[in-house]
């Protein structure tokens, strides 16, 4: 049976990293048709053009360590290992749904892979991933946070709070920033005054590396060394990984504000090509191979679908269940 | 039984839940020194920098790693300095925390208790003051004490220890310094959610918490025409509706003395219960006591003149007894 934990292993091989950066595009690419046809509510933050940084992180952490993540949440919750039936049903609202239909698209979570419920509030996950990884040091065991989160999230004062903190307490916890160039609808540069967002770890005396968010190999050679570092006890990392999403901020943002020219320029450094074609190049892999493996991909994604929608919504009682312990 | 200051009931409470649960933890700014109230005074000391751990002046850094301590299996104590501090950190425990059991349907829990200083009295002005129990009434997944004396601080505070769910716990700065007797170790733990009789009466049930109980008991004390029930509520969120209930459906009255302003006050939703409730049943309209709408003033005739003082409640109540009709405000018409 497949299962998050299952799926998490697949990531332990290349062919398995293209798998799962595909499928992520493959979901994330239906999601637009089921709100077409009224399965979707409220809003949704697809994170296409960003897969390499969330399968980079997943490939690296074990099921045991624990992530937070923002409400762009769908790449990294599949390449944790939610299935698409998890994240899929629980954006449309289905008690197949990985939270059992109760959050939506930016409250996905699977606690049997480390994922907490996705934060909804711009850089709300940042202190409780340092709680995470103090409550790591407490119980003296080797496990780390890793928490991440947007561009925009480095001008809110969770981030600053808790990177000085996580400095000072020494916390097994890594910081990564998806530098996708929006804060919303506002591009960075005109909220930030700084190029390189890795440089505010200077003012925290913390460890930092910027890395091209296009190439799941680089990312994976990052984040192991931020694990590494910390598992070891020499406390946090900030990681900003340069990427680009394909889509607007949200479902109703159609990103009318880019630069002109500037997704084709990014689309020439999809992330998933890049992986392709470095398979390709090794022999790993043949033009038919990664053919078929689409076909494959997108029969899964389809058939997810037909499940997902299949599955009821979740019961009245649930709407009174886990409010608190007592009912 | 021992003799000991509201203050000390804190740290004996602390001192016992960490020493029955290694996963108990303080964390806070200047609690190692013990803080402006010396309610931590001699923990760190006994337990150690990695169990009493001061923090930089974070308190949305802090607050939200006690949430995700909390969800690891640990239980955090986090103190906010004064209530008031909370609001620059509100979302990790109104919109984080108070959802994580819901939105992982079970699969984390946060066993978190946020202890702070509250209430008017003391001179502190009106950024230090307040009691904000408005802050947290109506979100879900949260629960809310407030202690009056030495014995339900101790209680209180280890029921919120032990609760796997968070709990805010406003202490009363001017109960700080109060003596009362204490029964510490089990036999001492007051349960979340339940009231306490502090007199019984017949004429009139006064709902009290925290501060007001004491402002409530001098009224009763200083006078002899009438007799009251006395609620002390100890929880405010899940208020104990039933001990409410039973006395309002015995003495027919029911008058709430709130330490806060009018508008959006507790005793509101009290009123609007007992009103639905006992309908039919009640010899006078239910009334409120509270602090008029405005901040607190720290002049300390002022600041004296915006807590219902004794005097006042005894003068409230005569006239309700007396013309069966709600009784004006001190401040309205005041102006």
């Amino acid at each position: 049976m497949v299962t998050s934990l299952s799926r998490r292993g697949q990531l332990n091989t290349e062919i398995g990293r293209l798998e799962r950066m595909l499928e992520i595009r493959a979901v994330e690419e239906s999601i637009q048709t089921l709100y077409n046809d009224g399965h979707v509510r409220g809003s949704t933050h697809l994170a296409n053009g960003q897969e390499a940084v969330s399968v980079g992180i997943a490939s690296v952490l074990r099921p045991t360590d624990v992530v937070t993540c923002t409400y762009r949440g769908h790449a990294a919750a599949l390449a944790l290992g939610v299935t698409p039936e998890g994240v899929l049903g629980e954006i449309c609202g289905r008690v197949i749904g990985c939270s059992g239909g109760i959050g939506g698209s930016m409250h996905l979570m699977d606690a049997s892979v480390g994922l907490m419920p996705t934060f909804a509030i711009v850089g709300a996950g940042l202190p409780v991933a340092a709680g995470v990884a103090l409550a790591a040091k407490l119980k003296k065991n080797d496990s780390v946070a890793l928490t991440i989160f947007g561009d925009g999230s480095t001008n809110i004062g969770a981030f600053h709070e808790t990177l000085n903190m996580a400095s000072i307490f020494k916390l097994p916890v890594i910081f990564v920033i998806e530098n996708n160039l929006y804060g919303e609808y506002t591009r960075i540069n005109l909220s930030t005054p700084i190029e390189d967002l890795a440089d505010r770890a200077d003012s925290y005396a913390m460890r930092k590396e910027i890395v091209d968010g296009q190439d799941v190999d680089a990312v994976i050679k990052a984040i192991q060394s931020a694990v590494d570092f910390a598992r070891a006890g020499n406390g946090p990392s900030l990681i900003e990984a340069k990427t680009y999403r394909y889509s607007g901020h949200s479902r109703s943002d159609p990103a009318t504000y880019r630069t002109p020219g500037e997704l084709d320029e990014w689309k020439k450094r999809d992330p998933l090509d890049i992986t392709a074609n470095k398979l390709i190049a090794k022999g790993t892999l043949s033009q038919a191979d990664l053919e078929k493996m689409k076909l494959d991909i997108a029969a899964r994604v389809t058939k997810a679908i037909e499940t997902v929608l299949e599955s009821d919504g979740p019961d009245l009682s649930t709407l009174m269940q886990h409010v608190s312990e007592k009912g | 039984m021992t003799v000991m200051r509201t203050r000390q009931a804190v740290i004996e409470a602390l001192s016992d839940e960490m020493e029955s649960d290694p996963n108990v933890f303080l964390m806070g700014e200047d609690i190692g020194s013990g803080g402006p109230f010396k309610a931590t005074e001699g923990l760190i000391e006994k337990f150690g920098e990695s169990r009493v751990i001061d923090t930089p002046i974070s308190e949305m850094a802090f607050l939200g790693a006690g949430v995700g301590a909390a969800a690891m299996g640990m239980r955090p104590v986090v103190e906010m300095m004064f209530i008031e501090f909370i609001g620059v950190a509100l979302d990790q425990l109104t919109t984080q925390g108070a959802f994580f059991r819901y939105l992982s349907r079970g699969a984390y829990q946060v066993p978190l208790t946020i202890r702070a200083a509250a209430g008017a009295g003391m001179g502190f002005g009106c950024q230090h003051s307040q009691i904000l129990d408005q802050w947290f009434r109506g979100n879900a997944g949260i629960s809310l004490v407030i202690p009056s004396n030495p014995q339900s601080m101790y209680g209180l505070l280890r029921s919120a220890i032990r609760s796997n769910d968070p709990v805010v716990i406003l202490e009363h700065k001017g109960l700080y310094g109060e003596r009362g007797e204490v029964i510490t170790g089990e036999a001492g733990i007051v349960p979340i959610g339940q009231a306490r009789k502090v007199t019984e009466g017949s004429d009139v049930t006064i709902v009290a918490i925290g501060s007001t109980v004491l402002t409530a008991k001098a009224a009763l004390d200083s006078q002899s025409e009438w007799s009251a029930e006395i609620i002390d509520l100890q929880t405010l969120i899940p208020w104990d509706k039933s001990s409410v209930m039973k006395s309002v459906a015995k003495t027919g009255r029911l008058v709430v003395v709130e330490e806060s302003s009018y508008s959006g006050g507790w005793g509101a939703e009290i009123c609007s219960e007992v009103v639905s409730k006992l309908w039919g049943q009640l010899k006078s309209p239910p009334h409120r006591i509270t602090s008029p709408d405005a901040p607190i003033p720290y002049a300390q005739e002022l600041e004296k003149r915006y807590l219902p003082s004794s005097v006042y409640v005894v003068a409230q109540i005569n006239e309700l007894l007396k013309t069966g009709k709600s009784p004006a405000a001190w401040w309205e018409g005041a102006k």
